[in-house]
């Protein structure tokens, strides 16, 4: 049998609907997993035993014959972005010490509705800022593939200990939030497939909040596949989130066999960007090439206004991050540091509790924010938001689907560019613009640098249209037959 | 835009972050290459351009104006640094 910690979701629910082991087992070989792999740091909290309760209720329900789905029995790890209901949620952040949530995320409730069995807490930038996981407060997380060199590289961020956990075969599928390109970069980073669902597919609820007109939470797993039946069990209307799509879910994996053929890929000439390293722009020129094997029709389009998305990034999540970040008051929930008045004890508490690169981005929110700036900075970055927006539009008017590199390298070397915030910014700079538009995007893993290390291809779709995101992304993964694996694995 | 020292504290301020002394100027240098670096959207031309309020392209939802939660403070206080009687507490703010 093959070690249970290497199937796909789609081979392990296959496997527990033939009765070749049982959750339990799928289970526990995760568990031990995950404890090999510990000094990745890909995991804030474990949660053996919910874990193993989890997973025997699922064999109980298939005996009695009333397995929930494809996702029943199916051991995942959740970015600690994610409030779980009597399960400690850190959010990365030493300002949220000892929260324990007294309520459930709709995401993962959805989850566990479908009889997902929860491994733990993962890894991540503090409050998702960050392209690295070192922001953290709980350290950095190391990626489980390894270059020649013997150095660390970095997971990508923010959902790094996800992607981390996926690469490392220490989970079979998690779950990530992208605000920037954060499923995304790290998917890119740890030869895994991350995929941002349109804005509104998944509820925010109970996501803890850092710029929400961007944040969006998504799968992130070893093959497209599972991407697809993961979002299926994640996804849906929630009233509970005014933003929140009313809309029907469409059968995503139902869509992975339909093929490329006719379908016409565009190619953005503005991400042909100057420094981006030659590995990158050959591995793209392939993916190109791929697609025109497969029989789809490549086209040349333009997106004038990608240049400005990432500085019209770094004004919109700061300035929402300012305002939504304003509730650690030390008050109601997580760290406290005594004060002699109220305002003290505010300033106290929020001086010790967020880490520089929260703090950085909180007072450039609150700049940009603020009487005076306010017209200069975020109305203006409004204002370009809508032309990237417009930009998309009218590339999907000639396109069905753009093709692009999920990330300008491969994973770097852990510490590098802390000194710099906007070098790390330029991580996320082929990610943010679907972002900004909130489009459905994927990174799927493609080949290898030249040290070895993964890198990823990136598609973008028009808003809902996940079917053809999917179609497409099916057939790039075939065509990029990606079958290497990391150094460092739970098995 | 450069920022000094002086924007920096009144920043720090309206944000509620202690920020000490030694570190204003480090933190107004790095604000400031940030700034700068977003400047650069003053050159695109967005006269007579709506600003984005909604990436979203829908209505908002309205709900029936009931009571759905609630009955339930001893879990939402569960989580209080502090508590009293039932009550979050905070330094003393009224003489």
């Amino acid at each position: 049998m093959t070690m249970l910690t290497g199937l796909t979701i789609a081979q392990a629910r296959d496997g527990l609907d033939k009765g070749d082991f049982s959750a339990e087992e799928l289970a526990g070989a995760h568990i031990e997993a995950v404890e090999r792999v510990r000094h990745l740091n890909a995991f804030i909290t474990e949660t053996p035993e919910l874990a193993l309760d989890a997973a025997r209720a699922s064999d109980a329900r298939r005996a009695a014959g009333g397995a929930l789905g494809a996702m029943d029995g199916i051991p995942i790890a959740i970015k600690d972005l994610f409030c779980t209901e009597g399960v400690l949620t850190t959010a990365g952040s030493h300002i949220l010490d000892g929260f324990v949530p007294p309520y459930e995320s709709t995401v993962t409730a959805n989850l566990k509705a479908g009889g997902a069995v929860m491994l733990g807490k993962t890894n991540l930038d503090e409050f998702a800022m960050g392209s690295s996981n070192m922001t953290s407060y709980y350290g950095p997380v190391i990626n489980p593939w390894k270059a020649a060199d013997g150095k660390h590289r970095v997971p990508g961020g923010s959902s790094g200990g996800s992607a981390a956990a996926v690469a490392a075969r220490a989970a079979l599928g998690a779950i990530g939030t992208d605000t920037g390109g954060s499923i995304r970069q790290p998917g890119a980073f740890t030869g895994t497939v991350g995929m941002k669902p349109t804005y509104g597919r998944c509820s925010r609820w109970g996501v803890v909040a850092f710029a929400s007109s961007l944040d969006q939470p998504g799968p992130m797993t070893r093959t497209v596949r599972d991407a697809a039946i993961m979002l299926q069990a994640m996804a849906g209307f929630d009233a509970k989130d005014s933003t929140s799509a009313p809309r029907d879910l469409p059968d995503f994996e139902g869509a992975l066999a339909s093929g490329v053929k006719g379908m016409r890929i565009g190619i953005p000439n503005e991400y042909r960007m100057d420094g981006t390293p030659k590995e990158v722009e050959n591995l793209w020129r392939k993916g190109i090439q791929w697609f025109k094997d497969m029989g789809a029709e490549t086209v040349d389009v333009s997106l004038p206004h990608t240049k400005y998305a990432l500085p019209t990034y770094y004004i919109v999540a700061p300035a929402e991050a300012s305002s939504n970040l304003a509730r650690y008051d030390g008050v109601r929930y997580g760290l406290r540091v005594p004060g002699d008045s109220l305002d003290d004890q505010y300033e106290l508490t929020r001086a010790e509790g967020f880490g520089d690169e929260v703090r950085r981005r909180v007072m450039i929110g609150t700049y940009v924010l603020s009487a005076g700036y306010y017209d200069a900075y975020y109305l203006k970055a409004q204002k370009v938001r809508t032309l990237i927006a417009q930009d998309f539009r009218n590339a999907f008017e000639d396109v069905d689907v753009l093709l692009t590199p999920t990330t300008p390298s491969a994973a770097f070397v852990i510490g590098e560019k802390m000194d710099d915030p906007i070098a790390m910014y330029l991580n996320d700079i082929f990610t943010v613009p679907a972002s900004m538009a909130g489009l459905p995007a994927i990174s799927v893993p493609a080949g290898l640098s030249r040290d070895g290390l993964p890198l990823g291809l990136h598609l973008i779709a028009p808003a809902f249209d996940e079917i053809t995101l999917f179609r497409a992304a099916a057939a790039l993964e075939e065509a990029a037959d990606f079958t290497a694996r990391p150094g460092e694995t739970g098995e | 835009m450069s920022l000094d020292t002086e924007t920096v504290r009144a920043i720090a301020r309206l944000a509620r972050i202690r920020v000490p002394g030694d570190a204003q100027d480090e933190l107004a240098n790095e604000l400031s290459n940030i700034l700068g670096w977003v400047e650069q959207l003053a050159e695109v031309d967005t006269d007579g351009v709506a600003p984005m309020t909604s990436v979203a392209d829908m209505t908002w939802p309205r709900r029936d104006d009931t009571v759905t939660d609630g009955d339930c403070r001893a879990k939402v206080l569960a989580n209080a640094p502090e508590r009293h009687d039932g009550f979050y507490t905070v330094p003393k703010v009224v003489e």
